[in-house]
């Protein structure tokens, strides 16, 4: 009897292994997010806070630039958006992109040595482009990035390129013959956390402006003619946002009724605004400068690298933890009136105009 | 000296073979029955004889034939690649049509095989169903089994064909595939406010719990006077014997009221049919009668409201001047 109650103990404890062994251990954290007893919670890991909260430091400001001096237009040739600040305001932004962006390179990873004010680099006329983002973002978007704002640190974080950018997918061919059919999903789907959801929810929702709720507004039917499968393009999106995020589905939805906003906690208006500001960015400062990048740098099928809601918050409910960089970058804010006078025509400008045609062609 | 153990199986009486009894109509039934000490451990140790017969052997054809279609369908997915049909296994499907498709037939590669591996498998289903109820009549018994049977057979049913037939499309149909399938289900409920409010879903819940706790309650009452022959069940309907005196008394003492020997059958009988047969239901409600079961609930007063802990939220879709 002694025998067999031990084997019994061994195999239900071998058993037990296995069925945990995808499980995270306890204790986990519980923060309550609504009315009391409906399980409106948020669960967290402490393990993998603990892990991700280095990442997500600020680092320290660069000592701020010494009030007047002439603006940088003025120093400098070829300054078309930056013409707003003074000259010490310019170098100390650039000594901070630099830091944030190319740490390694240095200012000739967007800078020709011999002259600093051609564009004959594809990295200097993108860095342009990304200089009027931020600023769109922080002056148009506040909807969703509130006063805290955005920096090219929020999604560079030391690298050349964002860690977390999208492609589109290979087009959904038939793999061989007849056979094979996926219908865009299927196999492990690494931005919607590992299930079997599409793989690519990002270009019908984040390029395209594809409907993404599903819901009817009445309680029989009226006419709501979405689809299960497109049911399942939405989730992919929203699991992306939710692993993005590093919360529950509970911290924008009250989740007895995914689509009532009466019930909804206040984080998913400004989510709603977040896929818009998303959306925007993609196609209005992504997808125009494709044709600048090199093949290196663009996806699979020849598209440019764009931005979800894991480019910036990066496992973060808000990037860096909702602390405010641009306070230290007023700069980056808005872009302001011109300090130059108007179309200076130098040298250098008609070169830098020459080289961009160069790189067009 | 072998102990008897009423947990783990761990005595086995081991008797001579038997063919069972003779069938009311002649069918052959091939191979010499044997003994396996393994299978006795779980079961009856006997193997044995076999019969398949027309039915059956029609309905492993078209099973296998469903089977293989599904399964070379995964294999195409991953580049006929072995190794990595293993590793995605659970992620691999085989996806019905587009919507766009409606009821007619998909190009092969669009859907078309979902619909003949669909057909294949119901027609298996449906034939091996036949043979389960011919088989009960040839051994002179009861069809419960095979009206039971039928029960999961009508949710396979509505899910994969009465329910897309009124909805007009083979895209509302459920995908082959284990982790697809799952998606399929969450999907299904949110694109329908949450099944959670379906009554019938709330009814097939209640069953399927409480056949799982009639199942428990009866095996352990079983067990636990099997040492006064309780496993008689049979004899002790009409014999009531002290087995059967205690475990209902029992029941009395703890729960205050006892099923009989035999109503414990019909119980569990009713609770396992009535899971599917309410899921179904349900189902087949969905999209067709209810579009939202959510504000379906709110109207019928099922669903109540909460106070307030937020600000009101406003759809941001609704303002005016709001960003795209």
């Amino acid at each position: 009897m002694n025998r067999n109650f031990t084997m019994t103990l061994r195999l239900l404890l071998l058993s037990a292994a296995a069925l945990l062994a995808g499980c995270e251990r306890p204790p986990i954290e519980v923060v309550q997010h609504g009315y009391r007893g409906t399980a409106m919670a948020e669960i967290y890991n402490p393990r993998t806070l603990e892990a991700q909260a280095p990442l997500n430091q600020v680092p320290p400001a660069t000592a701020p630039a010494t009030p007047g001096g002439p603006a940088a237009a003025l120093v400098y040739q070829n300054v078309q958006v930056l013409n707003d600040l003074s000259v010490g305001e310019f170098s100390r932004l650039m000594v901070s992109m630099t830091a944030w962006v190319s740490p390694e390179q240095g200012c000739t990873y967007c800078h020709n040595a011999e002259n600093f004010a051609l564009d004959d680099k594809y990295t200097k006329v993108v860095a342009r482009k990304m200089l009027q983002m931020t600023r769109k973002i922080n002056s148009d978007y506040k909807s969703h990035v509130a006063a805290t704002g955005v920096t090219c640190y929020t999604c560079h974080r030391g690298n050349n390129v964002p860690a977390n950018v999208w492609f589109k997918g290979p087009t959904d061919q038939p793999t061989v013959g007849l056979l094979g059919y996926r219908a865009g999903q299927n196999t492990v789907s690494t931005v919607a956390n590992g299930s079997s959801l599409p793989v690519d929810p990002f270009t019908p929702f984040l390029l395209g402006s594809e409907e993404i709720r599903v819901n009817g507004d009445t309680a029989l039917p009226t006419g709501n003619k979405q689809t299960i499968k497109q049911t399942e393009w939405t989730f992919s999106l929203m699991t992306h946002m939710s692993t993005a995020l590093g919360v529950n589905c509970t911290y924008c939805h009250n989740t007895r009724s995914m689509s009532t906003w009466e019930t909804s906690p206040p984080q998913r208006v400004t989510a709603w605004h977040g896929i818009r500001m998303v959306r925007d960015l993609n196609n209005q400062y992504m997808e125009p400068i494709s044709n600048v990048f090199p093949p290196h740098r663009l996806g699979p099928t020849g598209d440019v690298a764009k931005s979800n809601c894991q480019t910036c918050h990066q496992g973060a409910y808000k990037p860096l933890y909702g602390v405010s960089m641009l306070k230290d970058y007023p700069e980056l804010a808005a872009q302001r009136p011109s300090l130059a006078p108007p179309s200076v025509g130098s040298p250098a400008v008609d070169a830098a105009a020459k080289s961009l045609d160069v790189a067009a062609k | 000296m072998a102990e008897y153990q009423n947990i783990f199986t761990a005595v086995q009486a081991v008797g001579p073979v038997h063919h069972g009894i003779e069938h009311k109509t002649e069918s052959t039934r091939d191979g010499e029955p044997f003994l396996v000490h393994l299978i006795g451990r779980f079961g009856n140790a006997q193997i044995g004889p076999i019969y398949l017969g027309a039915l059956g052997v029609a309905s492993i054809f078209f099973g296998t034939l469903a089977f293989n279609i599904m399964g070379f369908n995964m294999l195409a997915s991953v580049n006929w690649d072995p190794i990595q049909f293993v590793r995605q296994l659970f992620w691999l499907a085989l996806e019905p049509p587009a919507p766009s498709h409606g009821l007619g037939l998909a190009p092969l590669n669009q859907g078309g095989w979902w619909q003949i591996a669909g057909l294949f498998l119901t027609v298996s289903i449906l034939l091996w169903w036949m043979r389960t109820y011919r088989r009960a009549r040839e051994l002179g018994m009861g069809t419960h089994v095979a009206w039971a049977f039928l029960a999961p057979i009508w949710l396979f049913l509505v899910l994969g064909l009465f329910r897309p037939v009124l909805m007009g499309n083979w895209g509302e149909a459920v995908p082959f595939g284990i982790f697809p399938h799952l998606d399929w289900t969450a999907a299904f409920s949110i694109r329908y406010g949450n099944l959670f409010y379906n009554p019938f879903h709330m009814l097939s819940i209640a069953f399927l719990y409480g056949s799982a706790l009639l199942f428990a309650m009866h095996g352990a009452t079983i067990l636990a006077v099997s040492r006064f022959g309780g496993e008689r069940e049979i004899e002790q309907i009409t014999d009531r014997g002290t087995a059967s005196e205690r475990a209902a008394l029992f029941w009395r003492w703890t729960m205050g009221f006892n099923a009989t020997m035999e109503s414990i059958h019909r119980w569990a009988w009713w609770f396992a049919v009535l899971t599917p047969i309410t899921g179904g239901i349900g189902i087949l409600l969905t999209g067709t009668v209810v579009d939202n079961w959510y504000l379906w609930a709110v109207k019928h007063g099922v669903a109540p409201m909460y106070p307030a802990v937020w600000a009101p939220v406003i759809d941001p879709a609704t303002l005016q001047g709001v960003t795209p």
